[in-house]
């Protein structure tokens, strides 16, 4: 499903990362610094690797070899930032809907109504996010990301900036999406728990490589 | 006092009719470079960046001078768009635009780059991942989250028009009816025996535009917070 193989160096930083996975949740686990976000940028088309390639099911979005660079919006790829980024100058709904996009009638793509109702948002809809909670915030950036219809789901440590209580009140819904809507998420994470919450299959990245890649049974 | 002679009102309709063209045709481009300045690293970025600000630092009779040497009747640039296309700016009313577009253009940038530079880069980076092409995210993220600083821009920009004299007596004159805007009336009847009512009153009027101006940005401004949920203090 995911196969990532890239090479980025940046001044003394290098990342040398490669991810495959099958798994509907993909881990990705390891320290502050270690180039988790840098990996997800690169995934998601913010930045770009020096080479490698990046597949996603049978679309390539990068490949140094054939000089193949999607843009970013033409990636497909859902990115819930660590503080929600909703826009401040849209109203809840119109920050849902600004990635929306209707595929063509096929059953599976995900609408409004579908999100609102798994989210459990409805009541925030009409609101402006400088009204809503850190939790709420975030609901509303992950149903933001889900409405583009993405075919992978980037999560930025989305429950960082979040206490104990309302991680509790994520969680379940990050389960809900896994579970309902079948999206392949790559989930960075600097707490274990939270990833083994939601996933068998961890990769773990330190100093810009990958230590190794295990099933969580084994830890 | 309030009686206007029909030379000062000519005087105020044309700084107006001045300061407007100049605000609308510079801000276009304004906006344009502001962005580019606050988003963009290029070669030649200081020499842009530079020429732009010259205007604000030079004493505006050489911008004036300059204008001179290329868009008047023997200037390189003026000769060849009055050949061609008809098109002159020398000593009438399309001069003082482009002297006042001039001198205003680096408040406006400045004001601009320093709101686009404000906004959270990575609002245009989530707005790229939902799909916005660049010209999408630029109308709908950059523009509105910058509006206030547009709108500050904007006014500086017309305020400074409307104040414009070197460049402008410089490079169009001072001509009644034509090229002759508030400050050049106000110019005029000091340097005349007999005009300290005249100036008097042209100087309240000045004085009173300048207030409407900053008034009516000011209301702007907090309406546009306001939408953006932002509160003013």
């Amino acid at each position: 499903m995911i196969d990532v193989n890239i090479v980025l160096q940046r001044g003394v930083f290098k990342l040398a990362a490669s991810i495959q996975s099958d798994m509907l949740v993909t881990g990705l686990f390891g320290p502050s610094g270690a180039g988790k976000s840098s990996l997800l940028q690169i995934i998601a088309g913010l930045v770009k690797p020096q080479q490698g390639y990046i597949r996603i099911g049978d679309t390539v979005l990068y490949d140094s070899s054939q000089r193949l660079n999607l843009p970013s919006h033409q990636r497909g790829i859902g990115y819930v930032f660590q503080d929600a980024l909703l826009f401040p100058h849209l109203s809840v709904k119109n920050n849902l809907l600004y990635g929306y996009r209707r595929l063509s009638g096929k059953p599976e793509s995900i609408v409004l109504d579908d999100v609102v109702a798994l989210l459990e948002i409805s009541h925030l809809l009409a609101k402006n996010p400088q009204q809503l909670s850190g939790g709420e915030k975030q609901r509303v950036a992950l149903g933001r990301a889900l409405l583009s219809n993405p075919r992978l789901l980037l999560l930025d440590e989305p429950m960082a900036a979040l206490d104990e209580r309302l991680k509790q009140q994520i969680l379940p819904f990050l389960l809900r999406v896994r579970d309902e809507l079948h999206l392949p998420m790559l989930y960075v994470s600097h707490s274990l728990a939270e990833i083994q919450f939601l996933t068998d299959h961890i990769v773990f990245i330190e100093q810009g490589q990958i230590r190794n890649d295990a099933e969580t049974e084994s830890f | 006092m309030f009686e206007l002679s029909e030379a000062e009102l000519a005087a105020l309709v044309l700084s107006l009719k001045i300061a407007a063209w100049s605000t609308a045709l510079s801000c276009p481009a304004a906006v344009f470079f502001g962005w580019l300045l606050a988003r963009f690293e290029f070669m030649g970025k200081a020499l842009v960046d530079g020429l732009i600000h010259l205007p604000l630092v030079l004493p505006p009779i050489v911008p004036g001078y300059l204008l001179l040497l290329c868009f008047g009747h023997n200037g390189l640039l003026g000769k060849y768009l009055y050949q061609h296309f008809g098109i002159s700016f020398a000593f009438n009313w399309k001069g003082a635009v482009l002297a006042s577009m001039v001198m205003a253009f680096p408040l406006m940038v400045r004001s601009i780059r320093l709101s686009i530079t404000a906004i959270d880069q990575r609002l245009e980076h989530a707005a790229k991942t939902l799909g916005a092409t660049p010209l999408r995210v630029f109308c709908t993220i950059t523009l509105p989250l910058a509006a206030p600083g547009i709108l500050v821009g904007t006014v500086l920009g017309f305020s400074r028009s409307l104040g414009e004299f070197g460049a402008t007596i410089t490079f169009v004159g001072n001509i009644q009816g034509e090229t002759r805007t508030l400050p050049l009336a106000i110019y005029t009847a000091t340097q005349s025996p007999g005009g300290d009512d005249v100036a008097a009153r042209m100087v309240t009027l000045s004085l009173l535009l300048a207030l409407f101006a900053l008034a009516a940005s000011e209301m702007l401004n907090r309406k546009l917070l306001k939408q953006q949920g932002k509160h003013h203090d």
